[in-house]
């Protein structure tokens, strides 16, 4: 499907529209605001912070090869088994393999953005796998058969009462409407499928290329279930989440949770370096590291290079007020928000996602939040060029584009053409139509400060 | 045509051009903004009156019309180029340029050097004029100190437009000026949130875009103080046109406000 400007606006409407959608996005959005400010003020330098995240980033970015060898290298050394993959089709190839290798009829899967990029769960489950997600948020729009709408709170727009209405209708649980109450309730559905699960999938939230681990920032516990408890671990990573190193790592993680939920650090991050070893008590007997380029590599070197350095937090959907009122389902893709917009073009095409460059007011706040800085604005700005560019906006809005910039540049045909306006402005009232608000717009005025200016020069010059 | 009657007009013209360019280096250009010249002329007439009082002549150069932004972030960047290449000619032979409009001065200081950024020559010219150029509340709390007309203060909320705060890196200004004639702020609990305009955004988006007003104004309304003040057309023009029916806040720019209420 193409989401063009009039996809993104009917999903917006519907959001702006339906008041508990609304309530739901007011609730939790100011609350990651307002928690991710206390957290970065607590921070003695937080742009100094920022600043080195930046470096890390970028650098790495620049001579990703050489550090994703690094990590395969040392991955491998911990008896891990590292799988690359191109495209979504070869990741979906390379679990099913393990799987009829292991005879899986449950997976259990913790949360991961790049296996919504790459449909991963329908893949298998055409397969006649039952998969299972296990973040609470996953596990409520599973089982509500609907899309994340952030990118770290994938169920941000449902509310207590919308879940206990879920709960009751498909897991035959009579619960009040308290977030506790209802967290234990998935909590005790999901015990059995941690515990009978054959797979665990999970994302990784980094790479250290140093010693080959990979690192799980949650804070339900559920991601440490899943790569624990069931025999064989799949953990899928996009190529470019990747540190160098544990310092490298430590910024980063100093980071993340405090943008993301403004905690200083999540209640879990687990860090997985290989199977388990003889001596271990429990972990996977298997663990298998896809890396998942799907279009990353293909920003090297270009404008878009820097958002690769992207970490995942999601301040960006928080800060950005076109998010706040159209609500995450509008971008019709798994990232949302100010990177959404930008990302999901990049890595599944601009002539597939043209409204997404256009659903902004280029009001920059969510470069002010970034912990990477990352300049959102400015690439939305070059996907709109790319746009035009490439043949995707409109032939009458390239003529009306072209026709009022010819027009703006001479003094008197821009007076022609305001003034055009405000006979257009007349008549809508004097005929008392309303033309989509335009009827409510200031009116062009009758005499403009051109017209205005002789007189006030002159009396300048009496005065002098 | 005898050799003095040619020295004399060569003299003439060398002294005319002298004199000129002279009072051109003591002149503010007042950059209207296309917004302001065709649609709040009120605004433009109070940013004369109150730039006059710094002692300064104020010219306003008939060549200029639109810096080109609405066509630089819809993409269209040969477009844009054409507006600012005009607008630098036309900007440029003065001593300092002042724009009663924060996204455009941004645009000129800030943007103009990416719309530049394989024409070096033009690049150069630009940030020669992006040197000199000011923002209006920028220029004036530079400038000149008012005072207030009344001793009864005068209760105000502000909106910092996006691209003045952000890009041009405005923010104390407005408030400073504010604070001298009298006005007693009251900060909305997101002064620094968009009003939703962001040009033709208001227009390709706009269900969004009104939704995205309808909290700005939300916000202003609970400060109770009935007056927002911003100082940008865009802002403006984007809340005044959607204002519920019968909304008594009123909305206006600073420049209008600056002169109603200083003394």
């Amino acid at each position: 499907m193409k989401i063009d400007n009039k996809q993104f606006l009917n999903t917006a409407q519907q959001t702006i529209e339906d008041p508990v959608l609304q309530a739901a996005y007011d609730k939790a959005i100011p609350r990651f605001n307002s928690s991710r400010q206390d957290a970065f003020a607590l921070v003695p330098d937080v742009e100094e912070l920022r600043r080195e995240l930046k470096a890390v980033r970028a650098a790495t970015i620049a001579d990703l090869g050489t550090h994703l060898q690094t990590f395969e290298r040392n991955a491998q050394a911990a008896g891990a088994v590292v799988h690359w993959a191109n495209h979504a089709q070869q990741v979906g190839q390379i679990v099913l393999d393990i799987a009829r290798r292991r005879r899986a009829k449950l997976i259990a899967k913790s949360k991961s953005m790049v296996t919504e990029e790459l449909h991963l769960n329908q893949v298998l489950e055409s397969a006649g796998i039952k998969v299972v997600e296990t973040d609470l948020g996953e596990y409520i729009i599973q089982l509500a058969n609907e899309r994340p709408s952030h990118i770290i709170g994938p169920a941000i727009h449902k509310t207590a009462r919308q879940v206990r209405e879920l709960f009751i209708e498909k897991l035959h649980q009579r619960v009040d409407e308290d977030p506790a109450a209802l967290t234990d309730v998935a909590r005790h559905a999901l015990r059995e499928i941690f515990i009978n699960a054959d797979i665990g999938i999970s994302g990784v939230n980094l790479g250290v290329a140093e010693t080959g681990s990979v690192v799980l920032v949650t804070n339900e516990g559920n991601g440490r279930m899943v790569t624990s408890l069931p025999p064989v671990h799949i953990a899928v990573m996009g190529i470019e989440r990747l540190a160098p190193d544990w310092g490298a790592a430590a910024v980063w993680l100093s980071l993340l949770a405090r943008a993301a939920t403004g905690q200083a650090m999540s209640i879990y991050t687990s860090v997985i370096t290989g199977p388990a070893r003889a001596d271990d008590l429990d972990g996977p007997k298997e663990v298998h590291i896809i890396l998942v380029d799907n279009q990353r590599s293909a920003q090297i070197g270009t404008k878009y290079e820097e958002i690769l350095q992207c970490i995942r937090c999601g301040a960006c959907l928080a800060a950005c007020p076109v998010y706040g009122e159209a609500g995450g389902h509008a971008y019709h893709s798994p990232y949302s928000g100010p990177i959404g917009a930008v990302i999901s073009p990049l890595l599944f095409g601009l002539e597939n996602y043209p409204a997404l460059p256009q659903a902004s007011s280029l009001c920059g706040a969510c470069l002010e939040v970034c912990p990477v800085q990352i300049d959102l604005p400015r690439m939305l700005l070059a996907l709109r060029v790319d746009s035009v560019e490439q043949g995707l906006v409109s032939p009458p809005m390239v003529a009306a584009e072209k026709i009022s910039a010819r027009m703006m540049k001479k003094p008197g045909w821009m007076q022609f053409f305001f003034k055009t306006g405000r006979i257009g402005q007349l008549m809508l009232k004097l005929f008392n139509i309303s033309f989509n608000g335009f009827e409510n717009y200031p009116m062009v005025s009758r005499q403009s400060f051109r017209d205005l200016w002789k007189r006030m020069e002159a009396d300048d010059d009496r005065q002098r | 045509m005898n050799h003095t009657h040619i020295w004399v007009i060569i003299v003439e013209h060398t002294l005319q051009t002298s004199i000129h360019r002279h009072q051109m280096k003591d002149t503010i250009a007042l950059f209207t903004t296309c917004m302001v010249d065709q649609m709040f002329p009120e605004i433009g007439v109070a940013a004369v009156n109150l730039l006059r009082r710094t002692g300064r002549k104020v010219a306003f150069p008939p060549e200029q019309t639109c810096c080109g932004q609405p066509f630089y972030n819809s993409g269209f960047w040969p477009q844009a180029r054409d507006l600012a290449k005009a607008t630098i000619q036309a900007l440029e032979p003065y001593h300092a340029v002042v724009i009663p409009g924060g996204s455009c001065a941004g645009m000129i200081r800030v943007e103009y050097a990416h719309l530049f950024e394989d024409q070096p020559d033009w690049r150069v010219r630009a940030a020669a004029l992006g040197a000199k150029t000011f923002e209006f509340s920028e220029y004036l709390a530079a400038n000149l100190t008012l005072s207030p007309k009344s001793e009864q203060p005068t209760p105000v909320t502000y909106h910092d437009s996006c691209h003045m705060l952000r890009v041009a890196g405005i923010k104390h200004q407005p408030r400073q000026l504010l604070e001298q004639v009298g006005c007693q702020i009251t900060e909305m609990r997101e002064s620094e949130r968009c009003c939703g305009f962001g040009g033709l955004f208001s227009v390709k988006m706009q269900p969004v875009s009104k939704a995205m007003t309808a909290e700005k104004l939300s916000q202003a309304n609970q400060t109770a103080t009935g007056l927002l003040v911003t100082s940008d057309p865009g802002c403006l023009m984007q809340m005044r046109a959607n204002q519920p029916l019968g909304d008594p806040l009123r909305i206006d720019h600073l420049a209008v406000v600056l002169e109603e209420l200083a003394a």
